[in-house]
Protein backbone atom coordinates (compact mmCIF):
# COMPACT_ATOMS: atom_id res chain seq x y z
CA UNK A 1 0.00 0.00 0.00
CA UNK A 2 3.05 2.15 0.28
CA UNK A 3 3.31 2.13 -3.19
CA UNK A 4 -0.34 3.19 -3.43
CA UNK A 5 0.13 6.44 -1.47
CA UNK A 6 3.72 7.47 -3.29
CA UNK A 7 1.85 7.14 -6.57
CA UNK A 8 -1.20 9.15 -5.32
CA UNK A 9 1.14 11.81 -3.97
CA UNK A 10 2.98 12.07 -7.20
CA UNK A 11 -0.26 12.42 -9.23
CA UNK A 12 -1.68 15.17 -7.46
CA UNK A 13 1.50 17.07 -7.69
CA UNK A 14 1.29 16.35 -11.01
CA UNK A 15 -2.18 18.00 -11.30
CA UNK A 16 -1.57 20.49 -9.24
CA UNK A 17 0.85 22.07 -11.10
CA UNK A 18 -0.75 22.06 -14.57
CA UNK A 19 -3.46 23.49 -12.56
CA UNK A 20 -1.35 26.31 -11.32
CA UNK A 21 -0.13 27.27 -14.55
CA UNK A 22 -3.27 28.04 -14.81
CA UNK A 23 -3.72 29.91 -12.06
CA UNK A 24 -0.43 31.86 -12.71
CA UNK A 25 -1.36 32.75 -16.31
CA UNK A 26 -4.12 34.58 -15.24
CA UNK A 27 -2.87 35.89 -12.48
CA UNK A 28 -0.48 37.58 -14.57
CA UNK A 29 -2.04 38.54 -17.56
CA UNK A 30 -4.66 40.13 -15.29
CA UNK A 31 -2.26 41.80 -13.47
CA UNK A 32 -0.24 43.24 -16.35
CA UNK A 33 -3.46 43.71 -18.21
CA UNK A 34 -5.80 46.05 -15.80
CA UNK A 35 -4.08 48.77 -14.92
CA UNK A 36 -4.30 49.51 -18.51
CA UNK A 37 -7.67 49.11 -18.73
CA UNK A 38 -7.92 51.22 -15.83
CA UNK A 39 -5.95 53.84 -16.30
CA UNK A 40 -7.23 54.54 -20.50
CA UNK A 41 -11.34 53.95 -18.90
CA UNK A 42 -12.84 51.21 -19.92
CA UNK A 43 -15.34 53.33 -22.26
CA UNK A 44 -12.05 54.46 -24.19
CA UNK A 45 -10.41 51.29 -24.23
CA UNK A 46 -13.26 48.56 -25.66
CA UNK A 47 -15.57 51.48 -27.22
CA UNK A 48 -12.88 53.58 -29.03
CA UNK A 49 -11.68 52.22 -32.25
CA UNK A 50 -8.42 54.57 -32.36
CA UNK A 51 -5.64 52.03 -31.71
CA UNK A 52 -2.73 54.20 -32.03
CA UNK A 53 0.01 52.69 -29.52
CA UNK A 54 2.62 55.24 -30.75
CA UNK A 55 0.42 57.97 -29.23
CA UNK A 56 -1.27 56.75 -26.48
CA UNK A 57 -4.27 55.55 -27.91
CA UNK A 58 -5.71 51.92 -27.41
CA UNK A 59 -9.16 51.46 -28.25
CA UNK A 60 -9.66 48.01 -29.13
CA UNK A 61 -13.33 48.27 -30.29
CA UNK A 62 -12.83 47.43 -34.01
CA UNK A 63 -10.82 44.84 -33.14
CA UNK A 64 -13.15 42.71 -30.68
CA UNK A 65 -15.93 43.41 -33.58
CA UNK A 66 -13.41 41.90 -35.93
CA UNK A 67 -12.57 38.90 -33.68
CA UNK A 68 -16.48 38.25 -33.50
CA UNK A 69 -17.15 38.84 -36.45
CA UNK A 70 -14.87 36.26 -37.77
CA UNK A 71 -15.77 33.53 -35.40
CA UNK A 72 -19.49 34.14 -35.96
CA UNK A 73 -18.71 33.77 -39.80
CA UNK A 74 -16.36 30.08 -39.01
CA UNK A 75 -18.80 28.68 -36.63
CA UNK A 76 -21.84 29.47 -39.56
CA UNK A 77 -19.47 27.67 -41.71
CA UNK A 78 -18.17 24.80 -39.21
CA UNK A 79 -21.71 24.09 -37.95
CA UNK A 80 -23.42 23.59 -41.36
CA UNK A 81 -20.41 21.50 -42.39
CA UNK A 82 -19.76 19.74 -38.96
CA UNK A 83 -23.18 18.83 -38.20
CA UNK A 84 -23.79 17.83 -41.50
CA UNK A 85 -20.73 15.24 -41.53
CA UNK A 86 -21.81 14.04 -38.11
CA UNK A 87 -25.13 13.12 -39.32
CA UNK A 88 -23.98 11.62 -42.58
CA UNK A 89 -21.83 9.70 -40.19
CA UNK A 90 -23.62 8.42 -37.81
CA UNK A 91 -27.04 8.07 -39.82
CA UNK A 92 -26.45 7.47 -43.41
CA UNK A 93 -23.13 6.50 -44.36
CA UNK A 94 -22.31 2.83 -44.67
CA UNK A 95 -19.75 1.12 -42.47
CA UNK A 96 -17.00 1.00 -44.72
CA UNK A 97 -16.95 4.84 -45.42
CA UNK A 98 -17.34 5.58 -41.83
CA UNK A 99 -14.14 4.01 -41.24
CA UNK A 100 -12.82 6.17 -43.97
CA UNK A 101 -14.32 9.91 -43.62
CA UNK A 102 -14.00 9.56 -39.90
CA UNK A 103 -9.89 9.64 -39.43
CA UNK A 104 -10.03 11.80 -42.62
CA UNK A 105 -11.86 14.41 -40.97
CA UNK A 106 -9.71 13.86 -37.41
CA UNK A 107 -6.88 14.66 -39.46
CA UNK A 108 -8.08 17.98 -40.47
CA UNK A 109 -6.80 18.70 -36.55
CA UNK A 110 -3.75 17.74 -37.11
CA UNK A 111 -2.83 19.97 -40.01
CA UNK A 112 -0.88 23.19 -38.33
CA UNK A 113 -2.61 26.61 -38.99
CA UNK A 114 0.25 28.15 -40.91
CA UNK A 115 -0.48 25.69 -43.66
CA UNK A 116 -4.68 26.25 -43.63
CA UNK A 117 -3.20 30.37 -43.91
CA UNK A 118 -0.93 29.68 -46.81
CA UNK A 119 -3.75 27.97 -48.85
CA UNK A 120 -5.78 30.28 -47.50
CA UNK A 121 -3.81 32.80 -49.14
CA UNK A 122 -2.40 31.39 -52.19
CA UNK A 123 -5.97 29.87 -53.05
CA UNK A 124 -8.96 31.36 -51.72
CA UNK A 125 -7.83 35.00 -51.05
CA UNK A 126 -7.01 35.44 -55.00
CA UNK A 127 -10.29 33.35 -55.43
CA UNK A 128 -12.38 36.10 -53.37
CA UNK A 129 -11.04 39.25 -54.87
CA UNK A 130 -11.49 38.19 -58.47
CA UNK A 131 -15.19 36.83 -58.00
CA UNK A 132 -16.30 38.49 -55.11
CA UNK A 133 -14.28 41.93 -55.24
CA UNK A 134 -12.43 43.88 -52.04
CA UNK A 135 -8.94 42.75 -51.04
CA UNK A 136 -9.42 39.29 -50.99
CA UNK A 137 -8.05 39.29 -47.56
CA UNK A 138 -11.36 39.69 -45.49
CA UNK A 139 -13.90 38.44 -42.79
CA UNK A 140 -15.22 35.95 -45.13
CA UNK A 141 -11.44 33.98 -46.33
CA UNK A 142 -10.94 34.12 -42.74
CA UNK A 143 -14.25 32.51 -41.83
CA UNK A 144 -14.21 30.20 -44.32
CA UNK A 145 -10.43 29.35 -43.22
CA UNK A 146 -11.29 28.98 -40.16
CA UNK A 147 -14.71 27.06 -40.10
CA UNK A 148 -12.62 24.36 -41.90
CA UNK A 149 -10.33 24.34 -38.93
CA UNK A 150 -13.42 23.95 -36.48
CA UNK A 151 -14.77 21.21 -38.36
CA UNK A 152 -12.85 18.59 -36.93
CA UNK A 153 -13.81 19.93 -33.16
CA UNK A 154 -17.74 19.94 -34.05
CA UNK A 155 -18.25 17.18 -36.06
CA UNK A 156 -16.18 14.63 -33.38
CA UNK A 157 -17.98 16.22 -30.52
CA UNK A 158 -21.91 15.63 -32.40
CA UNK A 159 -20.81 12.00 -33.61
CA UNK A 160 -19.81 11.66 -29.87
CA UNK A 161 -23.36 12.99 -29.13
CA UNK A 162 -25.50 11.66 -31.56
CA UNK A 163 -24.35 8.13 -30.90
CA UNK A 164 -25.16 8.85 -27.10
CA UNK A 165 -29.31 9.06 -28.08
CA UNK A 166 -30.22 5.78 -27.07
CA UNK A 167 -30.94 3.07 -29.51
CA UNK A 168 -34.84 2.78 -28.33
CA UNK A 169 -35.63 6.49 -29.92
CA UNK A 170 -34.57 5.61 -33.03
CA UNK A 171 -35.82 1.89 -33.02
CA UNK A 172 -39.11 3.54 -31.76
CA UNK A 173 -39.09 6.14 -34.55
CA UNK A 174 -38.24 3.96 -36.90
CA UNK A 175 -41.22 1.59 -35.58
CA UNK A 176 -43.80 4.00 -35.64
CA UNK A 177 -43.57 4.44 -39.16
CA UNK A 178 -40.74 7.48 -39.82
CA UNK A 179 -38.45 7.62 -42.76
CA UNK A 180 -34.53 7.44 -41.72
CA UNK A 181 -33.97 11.60 -42.41
CA UNK A 182 -37.74 12.28 -40.52
CA UNK A 183 -35.95 9.98 -37.36
CA UNK A 184 -32.88 12.24 -37.75
CA UNK A 185 -34.11 15.14 -37.42
CA UNK A 186 -37.14 14.85 -35.05
CA UNK A 187 -35.89 12.76 -32.62
CA UNK A 188 -31.99 12.09 -33.43
CA UNK A 189 -31.59 16.01 -33.18
CA UNK A 190 -33.15 17.09 -30.94
CA UNK A 191 -32.36 14.53 -28.16
CA UNK A 192 -28.64 15.59 -29.22
CA UNK A 193 -29.41 19.41 -29.39
CA UNK A 194 -27.83 20.63 -26.26
CA UNK A 195 -24.76 18.48 -26.70
CA UNK A 196 -24.53 19.65 -30.34
CA UNK A 197 -24.63 23.43 -29.04
CA UNK A 198 -22.03 22.61 -26.52
CA UNK A 199 -20.04 21.36 -29.60
CA UNK A 200 -20.60 24.40 -31.60
CA UNK A 201 -19.38 26.77 -28.70
CA UNK A 202 -15.95 24.55 -28.13
CA UNK A 203 -15.44 25.14 -31.64
CA UNK A 204 -15.86 28.73 -31.37
CA UNK A 205 -13.23 28.94 -28.75
CA UNK A 206 -11.11 27.31 -30.84
CA UNK A 207 -11.94 29.91 -33.87
CA UNK A 208 -11.73 32.88 -31.74
CA UNK A 209 -8.68 31.80 -30.59
CA UNK A 210 -6.93 31.01 -33.75
CA UNK A 211 -4.26 33.40 -34.77
CA UNK A 212 -1.47 32.43 -37.52
CA UNK A 213 -4.18 31.54 -40.04
CA UNK A 214 -6.03 34.67 -39.24
CA UNK A 215 -3.07 36.71 -39.64
CA UNK A 216 -1.97 35.43 -42.84
CA UNK A 217 -5.81 36.12 -44.42
CA UNK A 218 -8.14 39.05 -42.77
CA UNK A 219 -5.34 41.54 -43.60
CA UNK A 220 -5.24 43.22 -40.09
CA UNK A 221 -6.47 46.52 -41.22
CA UNK A 222 -7.33 48.54 -38.16
CA UNK A 223 -10.49 49.97 -39.96
CA UNK A 224 -13.79 48.95 -38.96
CA UNK A 225 -15.26 46.50 -41.37
CA UNK A 226 -18.31 47.54 -43.27
CA UNK A 227 -18.89 43.95 -45.30
CA UNK A 228 -17.56 40.78 -44.76
CA UNK A 229 -15.50 41.53 -47.91
CA UNK A 230 -13.50 44.34 -45.66
CA UNK A 231 -10.58 43.21 -44.01
CA UNK A 232 -9.91 43.08 -40.17
CA UNK A 233 -8.22 42.69 -37.26
CA UNK A 234 -9.05 40.31 -34.55
CA UNK A 235 -8.09 40.62 -30.75
CA UNK A 236 -5.76 37.51 -31.63
CA UNK A 237 -3.18 38.54 -34.55
CA UNK A 238 -3.53 42.02 -32.78
CA UNK A 239 -1.02 40.36 -29.90
CA UNK A 240 0.68 38.11 -32.29
CA UNK A 241 1.56 41.26 -34.55
CA UNK A 242 2.93 43.61 -32.22
CA UNK A 243 4.04 42.03 -29.02
CA UNK A 244 7.50 41.38 -30.53
CA UNK A 245 8.26 44.78 -29.66
CA UNK A 246 6.06 46.35 -27.77
CA UNK A 247 7.15 47.70 -24.77
CA UNK A 248 6.09 50.04 -21.51
CA UNK A 249 2.24 51.27 -22.21
CA UNK A 250 1.80 49.48 -25.44
CA UNK A 251 3.00 46.01 -24.26
CA UNK A 252 0.20 46.21 -21.40
CA UNK A 253 -2.26 47.52 -23.84
CA UNK A 254 -1.61 44.05 -25.24
CA UNK A 255 -1.76 42.36 -22.98
CA UNK A 256 -5.03 44.11 -21.84
CA UNK A 257 -6.28 42.87 -25.52
CA UNK A 258 -5.66 39.14 -23.86
CA UNK A 259 -7.69 40.39 -21.08
CA UNK A 260 -10.32 40.89 -22.82
CA UNK A 261 -9.39 37.67 -25.35
CA UNK A 262 -9.66 35.28 -21.78
CA UNK A 263 -13.06 37.21 -20.71
CA UNK A 264 -14.34 35.94 -23.93
CA UNK A 265 -13.30 32.71 -24.39
CA UNK A 266 -14.02 32.11 -20.37
CA UNK A 267 -17.64 33.18 -20.95
CA UNK A 268 -18.09 31.01 -24.12
CA UNK A 269 -16.44 27.88 -21.65
CA UNK A 270 -18.77 28.34 -19.46
CA UNK A 271 -22.04 28.71 -21.48
CA UNK A 272 -20.51 25.07 -22.99
CA UNK A 273 -19.92 23.68 -19.58
CA UNK A 274 -23.10 24.90 -18.55
CA UNK A 275 -25.29 23.32 -21.29
CA UNK A 276 -23.22 19.98 -21.52
CA UNK A 277 -24.11 19.69 -17.48
CA UNK A 278 -27.97 20.55 -18.17
CA UNK A 279 -28.18 17.90 -20.84
CA UNK A 280 -26.56 14.92 -18.77
CA UNK A 281 -28.57 15.95 -15.88
CA UNK A 282 -31.26 15.37 -18.29
CA UNK A 283 -29.88 12.13 -19.78
CA UNK A 284 -29.55 11.08 -15.81
CA UNK A 285 -33.06 11.64 -15.06
CA UNK A 286 -34.19 9.72 -17.74
CA UNK B 1 17.54 19.11 -12.29
CA UNK B 2 18.41 22.43 -13.76
CA UNK B 3 18.12 23.45 -16.91
CA UNK B 4 21.49 24.33 -18.57
CA UNK B 5 22.01 27.81 -19.15
CA UNK B 6 25.97 28.99 -18.57
CA UNK B 7 29.12 27.27 -19.08
CA UNK B 8 29.93 26.63 -15.66
CA UNK B 9 26.71 24.00 -15.50
CA UNK B 10 28.25 22.53 -18.45
CA UNK B 11 31.25 21.48 -16.39
CA UNK B 12 28.91 19.51 -13.45
CA UNK B 13 27.17 17.80 -16.33
CA UNK B 14 30.27 16.40 -17.52
CA UNK B 15 31.33 15.12 -14.26
CA UNK B 16 27.72 13.90 -14.00
CA UNK B 17 27.85 12.08 -17.50
CA UNK B 18 31.39 10.59 -16.78
CA UNK B 19 29.75 8.73 -13.61
CA UNK B 20 26.76 7.66 -15.94
CA UNK B 21 29.17 6.29 -18.27
CA UNK B 22 31.30 4.37 -15.72
CA UNK B 23 28.16 2.54 -13.73
CA UNK B 24 27.37 -1.15 -14.52
CA UNK B 25 23.43 -1.65 -13.89
CA UNK B 26 22.38 -4.99 -12.50
CA UNK B 27 18.94 -4.85 -13.72
CA UNK B 28 18.25 -4.46 -17.91
CA UNK B 29 15.85 -1.35 -17.00
CA UNK B 30 17.85 0.47 -14.90
CA UNK B 31 20.32 0.20 -17.59
CA UNK B 32 18.14 1.98 -19.86
CA UNK B 33 17.26 4.36 -18.01
CA UNK B 34 20.69 5.47 -17.17
CA UNK B 35 21.44 5.47 -20.77
CA UNK B 36 18.85 7.96 -21.09
CA UNK B 37 19.63 9.96 -18.67
CA UNK B 38 23.17 9.90 -19.70
CA UNK B 39 21.90 10.68 -23.63
CA UNK B 40 20.15 13.75 -22.32
CA UNK B 41 22.93 14.84 -20.27
CA UNK B 42 25.37 14.45 -23.38
CA UNK B 43 22.96 16.30 -25.31
CA UNK B 44 23.83 19.14 -22.53
CA UNK B 45 27.27 18.22 -22.28
CA UNK B 46 28.73 20.24 -25.56
CA UNK B 47 30.96 23.26 -25.38
CA UNK B 48 29.41 26.60 -25.69
CA UNK B 49 31.88 27.53 -28.32
CA UNK B 50 30.48 25.09 -30.51
CA UNK B 51 27.47 26.64 -30.38
CA UNK B 52 26.07 28.06 -33.66
CA UNK B 53 26.59 31.90 -34.47
CA UNK B 54 22.49 33.09 -34.35
CA UNK B 55 21.76 35.89 -36.55
CA UNK B 56 18.29 37.00 -35.36
CA UNK B 57 16.24 40.13 -36.87
CA UNK B 58 15.29 42.15 -40.03
CA UNK B 59 13.33 39.85 -42.36
CA UNK B 60 14.33 42.12 -44.78
CA UNK B 61 17.89 41.48 -43.91
CA UNK B 62 17.60 37.73 -43.24
CA UNK B 63 17.44 36.73 -46.87
CA UNK B 64 21.01 38.66 -47.84
CA UNK B 65 22.16 37.31 -44.45
CA UNK B 66 21.46 33.38 -45.32
CA UNK B 67 23.15 34.16 -48.33
CA UNK B 68 26.29 35.38 -46.97
CA UNK B 69 26.03 32.80 -44.28
CA UNK B 70 26.07 30.07 -46.89
CA UNK B 71 29.01 31.68 -48.64
CA UNK B 72 30.83 31.84 -45.41
CA UNK B 73 30.56 27.88 -44.62
CA UNK B 74 32.10 27.29 -47.70
CA UNK B 75 35.05 28.55 -47.17
CA UNK B 76 34.96 27.46 -43.32
CA UNK B 77 33.39 24.68 -43.49
CA UNK B 78 33.50 23.63 -39.25
CA UNK B 79 31.30 26.66 -38.40
CA UNK B 80 27.78 27.19 -37.97
CA UNK B 81 25.43 30.08 -38.23
CA UNK B 82 21.70 30.55 -38.00
CA UNK B 83 20.61 33.02 -39.17
CA UNK B 84 16.45 33.68 -38.58
CA UNK B 85 13.72 36.51 -38.91
CA UNK B 86 11.58 37.93 -36.26
CA UNK B 87 12.36 41.41 -37.22
CA UNK B 88 14.63 44.32 -36.61
CA UNK B 89 13.10 45.28 -33.32
CA UNK B 90 13.06 41.72 -32.55
CA UNK B 91 16.33 41.18 -33.37
CA UNK B 92 17.51 43.86 -30.99
CA UNK B 93 15.42 42.38 -28.35
CA UNK B 94 17.14 39.18 -28.93
CA UNK B 95 21.22 40.90 -29.06
CA UNK B 96 19.47 42.35 -25.48
CA UNK B 97 18.81 38.79 -24.04
CA UNK B 98 21.60 37.17 -25.28
CA UNK B 99 20.03 35.36 -27.48
CA UNK B 100 21.50 35.97 -30.44
CA UNK B 101 25.05 36.70 -30.99
CA UNK B 102 24.57 39.58 -33.85
CA UNK B 103 21.36 41.12 -34.62
CA UNK B 104 19.82 42.59 -37.99
CA UNK B 105 18.59 45.76 -38.15
CA UNK B 106 16.97 47.35 -41.29
CA UNK B 107 16.43 50.76 -39.88
CA UNK B 108 18.88 53.38 -37.90
CA UNK B 109 18.86 53.20 -34.07
CA UNK B 110 16.39 54.59 -31.74
CA UNK B 111 18.15 56.83 -29.07
CA UNK B 112 17.64 54.23 -26.19
CA UNK B 113 19.32 51.39 -28.40
CA UNK B 114 21.64 53.43 -29.51
CA UNK B 115 23.24 53.65 -25.48
CA UNK B 116 23.89 49.88 -25.41
CA UNK B 117 24.28 48.78 -28.68
CA UNK B 118 26.55 49.20 -31.53
CA UNK B 119 25.68 49.23 -34.96
CA UNK B 120 28.07 48.12 -38.25
CA UNK B 121 27.05 48.75 -41.41
CA UNK B 122 27.01 46.21 -43.68
CA UNK B 123 24.88 47.73 -46.64
CA UNK B 124 22.45 50.18 -47.84
CA UNK B 125 19.16 49.13 -49.25
CA UNK B 126 16.91 50.84 -51.37
CA UNK B 127 13.11 50.97 -50.80
CA UNK B 128 11.10 50.33 -54.00
CA UNK B 129 7.46 51.12 -54.16
CA UNK B 130 6.01 48.30 -55.70
CA UNK B 131 2.50 47.73 -57.46
CA UNK B 132 0.84 45.34 -59.81
CA UNK B 133 2.88 44.63 -63.17
CA UNK B 134 -0.81 45.95 -65.21
CA UNK B 135 -0.81 49.36 -63.26
CA UNK B 136 -0.24 52.38 -65.65
CA UNK B 137 1.47 54.05 -63.05
CA UNK B 138 4.76 54.85 -63.77
CA UNK B 139 6.18 57.73 -61.35
CA UNK B 140 5.44 59.01 -58.39
CA UNK B 141 6.82 62.11 -56.02
CA UNK B 142 7.32 61.48 -52.25
CA UNK B 143 4.19 63.88 -51.64
CA UNK B 144 1.95 61.43 -53.64
CA UNK B 145 2.95 58.20 -51.78
CA UNK B 146 2.48 60.24 -48.08
CA UNK B 147 -0.87 61.06 -49.62
CA UNK B 148 -1.69 57.32 -50.58
CA UNK B 149 -0.72 55.61 -47.12
CA UNK B 150 -2.17 58.44 -45.38
CA UNK B 151 -5.63 57.73 -47.14
CA UNK B 152 -5.71 61.53 -49.22
CA UNK B 153 -5.89 59.75 -52.59
CA UNK B 154 -8.05 56.84 -52.37
CA UNK B 155 -8.37 55.84 -56.43
CA UNK B 156 -5.47 55.17 -58.42
CA UNK B 157 -7.79 57.06 -61.30
CA UNK B 158 -6.26 60.85 -59.74
CA UNK B 159 -2.76 59.76 -60.07
CA UNK B 160 -3.40 58.49 -63.82
CA UNK B 161 -4.39 54.85 -63.58
CA UNK B 162 -6.71 52.92 -63.57
CA UNK B 163 -10.34 53.17 -61.96
CA UNK B 164 -9.80 51.27 -58.97
CA UNK B 165 -9.72 51.79 -55.43
CA UNK B 166 -5.83 51.99 -53.63
CA UNK B 167 -5.40 48.95 -51.79
CA UNK B 168 -2.39 49.85 -48.95
CA UNK B 169 -0.18 47.23 -47.84
CA UNK B 170 2.19 48.28 -44.55
CA UNK B 171 4.23 45.87 -42.59
CA UNK B 172 3.75 45.38 -39.27
CA UNK B 173 4.68 47.35 -36.11
CA UNK B 174 8.03 46.96 -35.44
CA UNK B 175 9.49 46.33 -38.86
CA UNK B 176 12.39 47.48 -40.11
CA UNK B 177 11.11 47.91 -43.40
CA UNK B 178 7.71 49.99 -41.75
CA UNK B 179 10.22 52.12 -39.86
CA UNK B 180 12.10 53.04 -42.21
CA UNK B 181 8.98 53.85 -44.73
CA UNK B 182 7.37 56.13 -42.05
CA UNK B 183 10.56 57.72 -41.57
CA UNK B 184 10.99 58.51 -45.23
CA UNK B 185 8.35 59.18 -46.21
CA UNK B 186 5.08 59.57 -44.33
CA UNK B 187 6.50 62.72 -42.25
CA UNK B 188 4.56 62.33 -39.07
CA UNK B 189 1.32 61.63 -41.37
CA UNK B 190 -0.74 58.97 -39.75
CA UNK B 191 -0.59 55.95 -42.04
CA UNK B 192 -4.45 55.27 -43.35
CA UNK B 193 -6.09 52.73 -41.22
CA UNK B 194 -7.60 51.27 -44.06
CA UNK B 195 -4.34 49.92 -44.78
CA UNK B 196 -3.64 45.64 -44.20
CA UNK B 197 -0.83 44.32 -42.21
CA UNK B 198 0.99 41.71 -43.39
CA UNK B 199 3.56 40.44 -41.17
CA UNK B 200 6.88 39.50 -44.48
CA UNK B 201 8.42 41.19 -47.23
CA UNK B 202 7.35 37.49 -48.66
CA UNK B 203 3.56 38.24 -47.64
CA UNK B 204 3.23 41.91 -49.10
CA UNK B 205 5.21 40.58 -52.08
CA UNK B 206 2.58 37.82 -52.55
CA UNK B 207 -0.48 40.17 -52.43
CA UNK B 208 0.56 42.77 -54.86
CA UNK B 209 1.66 40.44 -56.96
CA UNK B 210 -2.00 38.79 -57.36
CA UNK B 211 -3.62 42.04 -56.95
CA UNK B 212 -3.72 44.62 -59.08
CA UNK B 213 -5.22 47.61 -57.35
CA UNK B 214 -2.32 46.92 -54.16
CA UNK B 215 0.42 49.61 -53.19
CA UNK B 216 3.50 48.59 -50.77
CA UNK B 217 6.80 48.62 -50.19
CA UNK B 218 9.80 46.42 -49.99
CA UNK B 219 13.25 46.11 -49.92
CA UNK B 220 14.82 47.49 -53.47
CA UNK B 221 16.36 43.44 -53.42
CA UNK B 222 13.89 41.60 -52.95
CA UNK B 223 11.52 42.69 -55.78
CA UNK B 224 11.96 40.97 -58.15
CA UNK B 225 10.86 40.73 -61.68
CA UNK B 226 7.18 39.82 -60.82
CA UNK B 227 6.17 43.29 -59.26
CA UNK B 228 6.96 46.67 -60.71
CA UNK B 229 8.69 49.46 -58.55
CA UNK B 230 7.74 52.96 -59.40
CA UNK B 231 10.19 55.89 -59.81
CA UNK B 232 10.29 58.13 -56.98
CA UNK B 233 10.38 62.41 -57.90
CA UNK B 234 11.39 60.61 -61.36
CA UNK B 235 14.52 58.31 -60.47
CA UNK B 236 14.31 54.77 -61.15
CA UNK B 237 14.83 52.56 -58.32
CA UNK B 238 18.51 51.35 -58.74
CA UNK B 239 21.15 50.43 -56.57
CA UNK B 240 23.45 53.07 -58.48
CA UNK B 241 20.64 55.75 -58.07
CA UNK B 242 20.19 54.89 -54.41
CA UNK B 243 24.66 55.12 -54.23
CA UNK B 244 24.83 58.44 -56.15
CA UNK B 245 22.18 59.87 -53.52
CA UNK B 246 19.32 60.37 -56.22
CA UNK B 247 16.90 58.05 -55.28
CA UNK B 248 15.45 59.34 -52.13
CA UNK B 249 14.19 55.89 -49.66
CA UNK B 250 17.11 54.48 -48.37
CA UNK B 251 18.41 53.10 -45.33
CA UNK B 252 20.89 50.98 -43.82
CA UNK B 253 21.37 47.60 -43.23
CA UNK B 254 22.44 47.18 -40.02
CA UNK B 255 24.21 44.43 -37.69
CA UNK B 256 23.57 45.20 -34.02
CA UNK B 257 26.13 43.85 -31.56
CA UNK B 258 25.59 44.90 -27.60
CA UNK B 259 28.51 47.29 -26.81
CA UNK B 260 29.34 45.94 -23.63
CA UNK B 261 30.02 42.15 -23.84
CA UNK B 262 32.85 39.95 -25.51
CA UNK B 263 31.76 38.56 -29.27
CA UNK B 264 32.34 35.24 -29.92
CA UNK B 265 35.16 34.35 -32.38
CA UNK B 266 33.16 32.67 -34.99
CA UNK B 267 30.65 35.44 -34.74
CA UNK B 268 33.44 38.25 -35.28
CA UNK B 269 34.72 36.01 -38.21
CA UNK B 270 31.43 36.12 -40.12
CA UNK B 271 31.66 39.85 -39.45
CA UNK B 272 34.59 39.80 -41.27
CA UNK B 273 33.70 38.32 -43.41
CA UNK B 274 30.48 40.11 -44.53
CA UNK B 275 32.82 43.54 -44.94
CA UNK B 276 34.86 41.37 -46.65
CA UNK B 277 35.78 41.96 -50.43
CA UNK B 278 34.17 39.21 -51.37
CA UNK B 279 31.05 40.15 -48.85
CA UNK B 280 30.49 42.77 -49.78
CA UNK B 281 30.50 41.68 -53.57
CA UNK B 282 27.49 39.15 -52.74
CA UNK B 283 25.49 42.06 -51.27
CA UNK B 284 26.41 44.41 -54.74
CA UNK B 285 24.98 41.34 -56.41
CA UNK B 286 21.92 40.66 -54.81
CA UNK B 287 20.88 44.42 -55.18
CA UNK B 288 22.46 46.03 -52.37
CA UNK B 289 24.60 48.48 -51.95
CA UNK B 290 28.21 48.30 -50.75
CA UNK B 291 29.62 50.13 -48.29
CA UNK B 292 33.22 49.16 -48.65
Amino acid sequence: MKQDKIIQIALTIVALSAISSLVLITVFVFKEGLPIILRVGAKDFFLSGDWYPGEGKFGIMNMIIGSLAVTAGAIIIGAVFGLGCAVVLTQFAPRQLVVILKPAIEVLAGIPSVVYGFIGVVVLVPLVREYLGGPGLSILTSSIVLGIMVLPTITSISVDVIQAVPKSYRDGAIALGATRWQTTHMVILKAAKSGILAAFILGMGRAIGETMAVIMVAGNALELPHSILDPVRTLTSNIALEMGYAAGEHRQALFATGVTLFVIIMILNTIALTISRRSAGKAAKK
Amino acid sequence: MTIMVSGHEYSIFFSVCGKAAVYQPQHRSIGFLLLFVFLIFFAGCKDSSDRPVNVIGSTSIQPFAELLAEEFLKINPDETIDVQGGGSTAGIQAIANEIADIGMCSRTLKEEENSVDTAIEIARDGLAVVVHKSNPVNDLTIEQIQMLFSGQIQNWKSLGGNDMPVRLIMREEGSGTREAFIKLVMDKKIVSRKALVQESNGAVKELVRLDPAAVGYMSLGLVGEELKSLHVNGVEPLAEQVKSGKYKLSRPFLFVLKTNSQLRPQAQEFIDFVLSDLGQKILESEGLIRVK
